[in-house]
């Protein structure tokens, strides 16, 4: 250890003028290091735990070695003050800490372009059984992205939000997480849901609001929610869900549950104020939640270099003193392996943990944008044909000869088809009746919501003419 | 019998099985028809069944009697009794702490989060020792960040807690804003019922002693139009405890507002536990003549008022709406109905506040019943000053309610309220109309009495004058009349001498006579 430290204080002073402090403390990877197994041992959750376990000291052992380091390095006569806040050491030379380190946070991929898992790669091996259903969920997402997307565009929805681009990070977190772990999302992350069990008769309901829509039709398309699949009801306000996150993890934490909190945000939702409430709370509280940010470039038509000027949301875990790690969003085997361990770390050692996926927007913002206007076309076009996180994974699934282009076909051709029917089901099944615009505001209806709910009744009888037919009490 | 009961709340009611329950420890109501709402609090008590998501540790309540009669009917400074226990005094903010004390330890899921309520007891003493007892989990401090921890109480009760969340003074719950709006309101409504929020954000408000602009807020006008919320106003340690019990009971978001100045009162409350209905008015002093609604500090000015008003022998009826939202017209209907005038003091901003709001309501729902227009006094719209004698003036003070009471019941019905902008040109041309035909009524008057009065003179002083002169007038236009041949009238002493008893005179020989002799 002692001659570790002399090394690096010779390095250190050698290099002084050149490097900074960040940059050194940069080098000293905070990622947890699960411990590697070959890809085709099956995994139960019994024997995951050992690397958890591993994982936990691996990390807190890395952070010790840098904390000496720091002090090391900038100690001239090795006392340290004492402010609240705990001990701080001084040092007579003027620096300051640079906007930004000389090298970004590199993020944690293990499968290529090509669907090639790198060599040495640490990661949480996939079984068959699960590697299939993610590649058959991320498909049927894709389906049902074009399909409701299309619906939308003759007139059948009012609107819709697709995914694109962004398959791998819904469907592979959701398949980290346990059915407990409750999820606060955003309004891109379906995938979720549709792992958890949400049918696509379901998802048709909720975005034309019918009478078996769960949010009684009160809500716009693409609003899900389920209490029954843990998933919170999207709510429009962006990043309001983060500060809720925290909320949900303290109750989580005050009933000891073996569960978390896991919310998500986008890239444009991180400059809201509620971000920086809801991780510094998380961390004050020591809540068990799991924050990831899908970093896919674009807030509408504002890129991320207009968003925030720090080294993307990563970065600014630290600030919070949060654990956090980057990782390649459009590579699915190493976001569930980051979200996996993520949420072990969250729930045993009770902390918030940040995750950055990096991945690209290839859709529009919604059905109400048209991205042509403010990027180029070849750019949406590369990330979708090269970069495409459902091919990449396709290509690792077959490799392993656990999928085949017939599959592929009846795959895409059952979704379809259910899809369209389910369309055609939820079209026509009767939207909801009046009296359901005024339930639910309380739990029992006061007077002045009968008086009105009454008035409007009364009106609509009076002139059914002026109501749209099937309009009805 | 409970879980059907709520289920069939929105069906029609019939009072009976509650009577069965526990009738003598039951106040019977005033009026039978009260609420569902109310219903549903009886029977919580006995059996509480609660739909809560996810929740698989939910702790059966204790069946207990409960008296759920919040309505005061006597003076207020005494504690509406029921029972013949005597009671305990305490100040108002002990009275909410032990409201809170008892709901946390009836039910595991309450818990408190925000600004220096843990180990420093609040900043109002609300919380005091509340975190040594149930740790510093359930009593939660928070950084400060109002958006955030209103946040996370929302997404806690999504999941099963009920949080009590305070904000340091009512004016940073501003920074709330749109949890409140967009989150705590609406989302059980978003979400088709399945998740519910059972929250009570609370806090003081109000205006304080020089506590400046920023901390002086009245929030009730802001928060009054968000759907889903329920706003109550608490005013004495009786109200303050029931209302903190039974917001912490509702399965609705319920915003409990406190006032700065009234932590310190002091009142005897009973000893045995009671909750007060969320929707109901206190009546504070029933009364004839005139119905006076109000709320929060505003009561204590009203009742002060009413001191000197019932010397001056009015009889006015008092009552603290305490409901802020929903209003209960029940209970201002029937008073309105009693008096036909109404007057409205209050706390809030002339314009957009709850005074407003509530003359709108009471316009559009008891028109027919007002013999005179409905009067609400109110603050300025100018920002609380920090100047103690402005500050004072920007708060309605029990003279301007004795002066309001007055010109309302003299029936003048207008009335130039302090700060009334709008209307004041309107109000000035109006008052000089009335005074030039009041001054053209009263010279009229005078001239006539004065014609009056002389012609009265006149006809005293020259009396016989005016008789003889009428005589003459009627004999002149009698037209059997011939002056020639009138023999001596005897009754008519026109020839007869002027001095009366005159001896006769002999060289005055009767003329006709005369002749005669020689």
């Amino acid at each position: 250890m002692a001659i570790w430290f002399a090394r690096s204080k010779n390095l250190v002073s050698s290099l002084r003028h050149n490097l900074n402090l960040s940059a050194i403390l940069n080098k000293c990877d905070y990622s947890p290091r699960p411990i590697f197994f070959t890809t085709t041992s099956q995994l139960s959750t019994t024997s995951f735990l050992s690397p958890v376990a591993s994982l936990r000291h691996e990390s807190t052992a890395v952070e010790t070695q840098a904390d000496h380091l720091v002090q090391q390095i900038d100690e001239d006569d090795g006392q340290e003050l004492d402010f609240p806040g705990g001990k701080v050491g001084y040092t007579s030379e003027m620096k300051f800490i640079p906007e930004s380190s000389s090298r970004r946070i590199p993020c944690y991929r293990i499968l290529n372009e090509d669907g090639r898992i790198i060599p040495d790669s640490d990661f949480i091996p996939v079984s068959e059984k699960l590697a299939v259903r993610m590649y058959e969920q991320m498909a049927t997402l894709q389906v049902m992205d074009h399909i409701f997307y299309e619906a939308q565009r003759q007139g059948r929805i009012s609107f819709y939000l697709t995914s694109v681009g962004e398959e791998a990070i819904n469907i592979a977190s959701a398949a980290a997480l346990s059915p407990d772990d409750v999820v606060l999302p955003q309004y891109r992350e379906p995938g979720v849901l549709l792992w958890r069990g949400f049918t696509l008769e379901e998802f048709a309901n909720q975005c034309f609001g019918n009478k078996a829509d769960y949010g009684k039709g009160r809500q716009m398309p693409i609003h899900y929610g389920s209490n029954r699949l843990n998933y919170f009801t999207i709510s429009s306000p962006i990043a309001t869900q983060l500060p809720q996150a925290a909320g949900v993890g303290y109750s989580l934490k005050m009933d000891k549950k073996n569960a978390c909190a896991v919310t998500f945000i986008g890239d444009g939702g991180t400059s809201e104020g509620d971000f920086h409430a809801g991780l510094n709370f998380a961390a004050v509280m020591e809540a068990p939640v799991v924050f990831i940010c899908r970093n896919n470039g674009w807030a509408i038509s504002t890129h991320i270099s207009e968003q925030f000027r720090s080294d993307g949301i990563v970065v600014k875990g630290q600030a919070y003193g949060i654990r956090s790690i980057r990782v390649d969003g459009n590579d699915a085997l190493a976001v569930y392996s980051a979200v996996r361990s993520a949420r072990e770390m969250a729930v045993t050692e009770q902390r918030p943990v940040l995750i950055e996926a990096m991945t690209y927007r290839v859709g529009h913002h919604s059905t109400s944008d048209d991205s042509t206007k403010y990027r180029a076309a070849d750019e949406i076009q590369y990330w979708k044909m090269s970069r495409n996180p459902v091919n990449r994974f396709r290509k690792w699934v077959e490799d392993n000869g656990w999928w085949s282009e017939e599959d592929e076909s009846k795959l895409r051709s059952n979704a379809r088809k259910q899809l369209l029917q389910a369309i055609q089901a939820a079209e026509k099944w009767e939207k909801q009746p009046l009296t359901e615009l005024f339930n639910d505001v309380y739990d029992v209806k006061p007077k002045n919501l009968e008086e009105q709910e009454l008035g409007l009744k009364e009106l609509v009888e009076k002139q059914p003419q002026d109501y749209p037919p099937g309009f009805h009490v | 019998m409970s879980a059907i009961l709520l289920q069939g709340a929105g069906a029609a009611t019939s009072l009976s099985p509650f009577n069965s329950i526990d009738s003598s420890k039951l106040v019977a109501p005033s009026r039978s028809s009260l609420s569902v709402r109310s219903k549903r609090y009886i029977v919580a008590g006995s059996d509480g069944t609660n739909k809560s998501f996810g929740s698989s540790s939910l702790v059966a309540r204790r069946s207990e009697p409960l008296i759920p009669n919040a309505v005061a009917t006597k003076a207020d400074t005494a504690a509406s009794s029921t029972s013949s226990k005597p009671g305990h005094e305490l100040l108002l903010f002990e009275a909410l702490q032990e409201g809170l004390e008892e709901e946390m330890d009836r039910d595991p899921h309450v818990c408190v989060m925000g600004e220096d309520v843990g180990h420093y007891g609040g900043s109002y003493k609300v919380t005091k020792g509340l975190a040594d007892k149930f740790g510093d989990l359930r009593v939660l401090d928070t950084p400060i960040c109002e958006n955030a921890f209103t946040g996370m109480g929302i997404g806690a009760a999504m999941i099963g807690l009920r949080p009590v969340i305070e904000g340091m003074n009512m004016g940073f719950l501003l920074l709330a804003f749109n949890q409140i709006s967009n989150n705590c309101g609406m989302l059980h409504y978003t979400s088709g019922g399945q998740f519910t929020i059972p929250v009570v954000i609370r806090g003081p408000g109000g205006v304080g002693r020089q506590l400046g602009a920023e901390h002086s807020q009245r929030l009730e006008s802001y928060f009054q139009s968000i759907p889903g919320i329920q706003m109550v106003a608490c005013s004495t340690p009786y109200n303050a405890k029931g209302l903190m019990k039974a917001a912490i009971r509702s399965e609705n978001p319920v915003i409990l507002f406190e006032h700065v100045l009234l932590y310190n009162l002091k009142e005897t409350i009973p000893d045995e536990e009671y909750i007060c209905n969320l929707e109901e008015a206190e009546m504070v002093r029933p009364g004839e003549h005139i119905t006076i609604l109000t709320y929060s500090r505003m009561r204590y000015h009203v009742m002060q008022a009413a001191k000197t008003l019932v010397n001056k022998g009015y009889d006015p009826e008092v009552i603290d709406i305490r409901s802020l939202k929903p209003f209960d017209l029940y209970t201002i209907g029937n008073s309105v109905k009693k008096t036909h005038r109404v007057l409205i003091v209050e706390e809030c901003m002339r314009t957009g506040g709850i005074g407003a709001s509530l003359t709108a309501a009471i316009n559009e729902n008891f028109h027919d019943y007002l013999d005179a227009p409905v009067m609400c006094l109110s603050s300025q719209d100018v920002p609380t000053p920090y100047a103690g004698t402005l500050e004072e003036w920007t708060v309605v003070q029990p003279a301007q309610i004795v002066t309001a009471v007055e010109q309302l019941c003299q029936g003048t019905g207008r009335v130039k309220q302090r700060g009334g902008t709008e209307s004041e040109a309107s109000e000035k041309e109006r008052e000089k109309e009335r005074k030039i035909s009041m001054a053209a009524i009263t010279s009229a008057v005078i001239a006539i009495a004065g014609i009056i009065l002389g012609w009265i003179t006149i006809e005293l002083a020259c009396k016989p004058c005016l008789e003889s002169g009428r005589e003459a007038i009627d004999r002149s236009l009698n037209p059997d009349y011939d002056p020639d041949d009138q023999d001596v009238d005897t009754s008519s002493d026109v020839r007869s001498p002027l001095i009366p008893n005159h001896p006769p005179d002999n060289s005055d020989p009767d003329p006709s006579t005369a002749i005669k002799s020689v």
